[in-house]
């Protein structure tokens, strides 16, 4: 695939390579300065990996001061910048330039302090989503933010992306769990942002770090949420005969008051190539497959579930199927959360991420199966069905550079359609290069041109994450 | 003083574009309800929302509902309601405190961010707003975010408008998620406890698995003799029973609680949510938002440099409601000098205009952040005419 434009590299840029290195290397330590071109391979792309750039040089920083001086140096020489976490990214949103410097956030992995009476953590943005987790479960505690990638994904990339989960039907998605970070600017200066309490002074600029995809400095440090966990969950699988009696009984749930913790939807496709996969012993002889989980203690479990389970049948489930112990509940989340990996084993595949209102759910399935097929090629889809977060998953031969366009353009058609009916473009993965043109068909021009006036306020010249989220063409500066 | 009352969003364009033109700038009004929050601001003219009303969706199956800017709060209440349904963050009336009626907006609601006791929980206004639609300083009309929770597409403009207090545009639409009202709701009242007690009585039970929906101290003499400390549960009646047996054995060493229900309920709260105890005085108040185990530290701190002050604990001991006799900076150093070395940050909401035009209203930013506002602020309303000053000077 080569659909995706990505800028000219400036030639005055790639000019001063060496020039620039040595300036680098008189600012971090030799170890943190990566330089040889074999090395700075396993930069040059993310989870979309479709597409690739070797970057100039990569940086990681072990402490805020390291970035600090690294940034600043940056931004003196004019030099395009590509903040990196793990780089799992579906959107391209870590993926470099030819003229950029990576600067990862990879070492600075330790978390700082555990708060349980304010039930904060203090942690550097390089530490894994599930570390956080890992960290206080023994308390019985844990961070609720929970994207299928948490064992990889840092801290700062789900802030950078605003990532969700399966769970932030209830619990929210990183937004609405981090509290404070320290962020590094363009010029080099360190700002606290928030911090252990609630809500921050003056406008939210903590609300607009979120989700903005490195565009607006750094992020070295996170004061996150921790919540004390319930003290049971049990997921219960939930087979349809049709996908429309799995959304009906989606919408009946909420409507008798009930937010159970996840929702997750998994259409035939999905069902059976994780059934294959992980064998937990879905049913196959459904349409529709929902995962809903509840919380609390064992009798609040029965009685929540006898009303989803009594709400079920009123929309025709014709499976019901409850975990009976800790091995059942695992098997049941890995066969979810297991379907990118295991999609991936029996095709290539692009994953897409739209939300729409969930009303429009059996048009909008309708719809992308016609899409699809019209291209000639298959989907699959898992979803986050409580909130409307689609994942279809078109299947394709990468090998095939025909088929491989199809699937872009039919992936494109997909976003277009949840836009109609009134959802997003992207409800968890970020813009990244793979949606950047797209954002015209979302926004008009004085939306967009709101948005990157205010990106400008941090970063006049476009140095930071350059090539993402916003069109190439009509940039504006403050 | 001029009166604008724009019934459409395109003459809202326009009047804000003739402005422009005009050089005057523009108070922004909701219900015409707005007194002292903030720096007072000089302004000639006023944009009012009043002509724009009406709920424009409300999909209960979806959690989701829009109105325009000037409906009023209560209209959007008493629709959720007849659909059991509610906003999860239990705004503030502000009416008592501040000494005015009129009434109030959806769309100051979210202008102001104002969240009440269920804000440790259910999360900010903020954390609910989903989609706003506004007329910003160049007379455009700009929308961000949109009806559904999940969205990360662009930058979140949604945020930085909530809690901007009208400063970077006159907010057209907004649109909230909301959730359903609980079957039931319990108040647990333990009494006689100091608040270095209560407060960590707070933090065991929001650390516990029995998840309070509002948790907090009302020390003596807050609207009665004995100190109150007060937990409240929300959820499926038998859940409640459950809940509350567990949490009174968890916190047994702190004696037995008294069990509130009803409206006797409903008032406490309503007294906890729009600090209600500090009505009809003529003291400062000022907001602490700080982290909840320093908010006892804090209060003790500003005890010892402030003689006379009083104050009060929501969300767990996290935010301090306190009053101070009405001095000459409303005792703003002692306050400030006292939280710096906790964290956090204080808010003055009521205080004589000549006070609030002396000392800052909003905790003073160090100079990078400050740059970082004053650079926000122009990207929206280039010519300043919003609200100038409400927030920072030349903000
Ligand atoms: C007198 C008073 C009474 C209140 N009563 C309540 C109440 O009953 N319930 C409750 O939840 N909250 C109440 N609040 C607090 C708070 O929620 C808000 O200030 C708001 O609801 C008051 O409504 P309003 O329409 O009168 O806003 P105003 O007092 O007119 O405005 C408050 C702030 O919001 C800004 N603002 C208002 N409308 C817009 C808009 N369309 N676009 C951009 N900015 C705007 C104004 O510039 C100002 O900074 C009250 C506040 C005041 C001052
Ligand atoms: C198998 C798989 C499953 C996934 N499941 C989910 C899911 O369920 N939910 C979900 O939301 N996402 C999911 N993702 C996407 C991805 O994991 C998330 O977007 C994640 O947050 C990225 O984190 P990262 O550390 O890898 O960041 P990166 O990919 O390195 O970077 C992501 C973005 O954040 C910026 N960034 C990174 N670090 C910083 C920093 N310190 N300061 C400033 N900006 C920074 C980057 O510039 C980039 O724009 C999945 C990905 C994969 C491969």
């Amino acid at each position: 695939m080569s659909a995706i434009a990505f800028p000219i590299p400036d030639q005055s840029i790639l000019a001063r390579r060496e020039e620039i290195v040595a300036g680098l290397a008189t600012l971090v330590a030799p170890e943190a300065l990566i330089t040889a071109e074999d090395e700075r391979r396993p930069y040059e792309t993310d989870a979309l990996t479709a597409y690739r750039r070797l970057p100039l040089a990569v940086v990681l920083p072990s402490t805020t001061a390291e970035v600090a001086a690294v940034l600043k140096f940056c931004g003196e020489q004019g030099v395009p910048v590509v903040p990196r976490g793990a780089g799992t990214s579906l959107a391209g949103g870590a993926i470099p330039q030819e003229d950029a410097v990576v600067i990862g956030v990879s070492k600075m992995n330790r978390i700082l302090s555990i708060d349980y009476a304010n039930r904060t953590a203090k942690v550097q943005a390089g530490v894994t989503n599930l570390a956080v987790t890992g960290e206080v479960s023994a308390e019985g505690f844990f961070y609720a933010p929970d994207p299928s990638s948490q064992l990889a994904c840092s801290i700062g990339g789900n802030i950078g992306m605003n990532s969700g989960g399966a769970h932030c039907l209830k619990y929210g998605v990183t937004t609405n769990n981090v509290l404070g970070v320290t962020m590094v600017l363009l010029d080099g200066s360190i700002v606290e942002v928030g911090g252990a309490h609630l809500d921050a002074a003056g406008y939210d600029i903590l609300g607009l770090i979120n989700g903005s995809e490195g565009q607006l400095g750094i992020i070295t440090e996170a004061t996150v949420r921790i919540l004390r966990a319930a003290e049971g969950a049990r997921p219960v699988l939930f087979g349809f005969p049709t996908s429309e009696q799995a959304g009906a009984a989606v919408a009946a749930i909420i409507g008798a008051g009930i937010i159970p913790v996840a929702m997750e939807f998994m259409d035939k496709p999905a069902i059976e190539i994780c059934e294959a996969f992980a064998h937990a012993g879905y049913p196959m002889d459904v349409e529709a497959l929902l995962i809903i989980e509840v919380e609390g203690s064992d009798t609040e479990m029965d009685a929540q579930l006898a009303r989803i389970v009594a709400i079920a049948r009123e929309h025709g489930v014709k499976t019901v199927k409850e975990s009976k112990s800790a091995m059942e509940a695992a098997a049941i989340w890995k066969g979810r959360k297991s379907a990118f990996g295991a999609t991936g084993r029996i095709a290539d595949y692009i994953c897409m991420d739209g939300t729409i209102p969930t009303g429009q759910l059996p048009y909008v399935l309708r719809r992308m199966a016609e899409i699809v097929k019209g291209y000639g090629l298959r989907v699959a889809n898992v979803f986050h069905a409580g909130d409307g977060n689609l994942h279809p998953l078109i299947l394709y031969n990468c090998n095939d550079p025909v088929e491989a366009q199809k699937a872009e353009d039919a992936g494109m058609d997909i976003l277009k359609l949840c836009v109609e009916v009134g959802g997003c473009l992207t409800g968890e993965h970020g813009v990244g290069i793979e949606k950047r043109d797209l954002m015209t068909f979302q926004f008009n021009p004085e939306d967009l041109n709101q948005q990157m006036r205010v990106r400008a306020v941090f970063d006049q010249r476009w140095l930071l994450n350059p090539a993402k989220v916003f069109p190439l063409e009509g940039r504006v500066a403050a | 003083m001029t009166l604008h009352i724009p019934t459409t969003e395109a003459q809202a364009c326009a009047i804000v574009k003739s402005v422009i033109d005009s050089g005057v700038p523009l108070s922004i009004g909701g219900g015409g309800t707005r007194a002292g929050l903030g720096r007072p601001t000089q302004t000639q003219s006023t944009l009012s929302s009043a002509g724009l009303t009406g709920i424009t969706l409300y999909e209960p199956a979806e959690m989701v509902i829009a109105a325009r800017a000037g409906t009023p709060l209560a209209e959007v209440e008493r629709t959720l309601a007849e659909r059991g349904q509610m906003l999860p963050f239990e705004p503030m009336d502000h009416r008592a405190l501040l000494g005015t009626d009129g009434e109030p907006t959806i769309g100051a609601v979210a202008a102001g961010n104002i969240s009440g006791p269920r804000r440790i929980n259910a999360g900010a206004a903020r954390d609910s707003l989903i989609g706003i639609r506004l007329v910003n300083g160049r007379g455009e009309a700009i929308k961000s975010g949109g009806r559904v929770m999940k969205n990360v597409t662009g930058l979140d403009l949604v945020k930085l408008v909530a809690g901007s207090y009208g400063t970077l545009g006159f907010l057209t639409e907004v649109t909230f998620r909301v959730l359903p009202k609980p079957e039931r709701i319990l108040t647990l009242a333990w009494r006689g406890l100091s608040d270095e007690a209560a407060v960590a009585l707070l933090c065991t039970a929001l650390g516990s698995p029995y998840e309070p929906f509002a948790a907090s101290h009302l020390p003596a003499g807050i609207g009665a003799a004995q100190p109150r400390t007060l937990l409240r549960l929300e959820n499926f009646s038998d859940s409640i029973d459950y809940r509350s047996r567990e949490l009174i054995a968890l916190l047994g060493a702190h004696g037995a609680p008294e069990r509130i229900e009803g409206q006797d309920s409903v008032e406490l709260w309503r007294d906890v949510r729009d600090a209600r105890v500090f009505a009809g005085t003529d003291e400062a108040i000022w907001r602490l938002s700080v982290a909840p185990t320093a908010g006892p530290k804090a209060t003790a701190a500003i005890a010892a440099r402030v003689p006379g002050a009083r104050w009060f604990y929501d969300w767990g001991g996290g935010l301090v409601w306190l009053a101070v006799p009405a001095g000459a900076d409303a005792a703003a150093d002692a306050i400030r000098t006292a939280i710096r070395p906790l964290g956090g940050h204080a808010t003055l909401v009521r205080a004589p205009a000549a006070i609030r035009a002396s000392v800052p209203v909003f905790e003073p930013l160090p100079e990078p952040l400050m740059r970082v506002t004053a650079g926000i602020k122009t990207s929206f309303d280039p010519a300043g005419i919003f609200e100038p000053g409400r927030m920072y000077a030349g903000v």
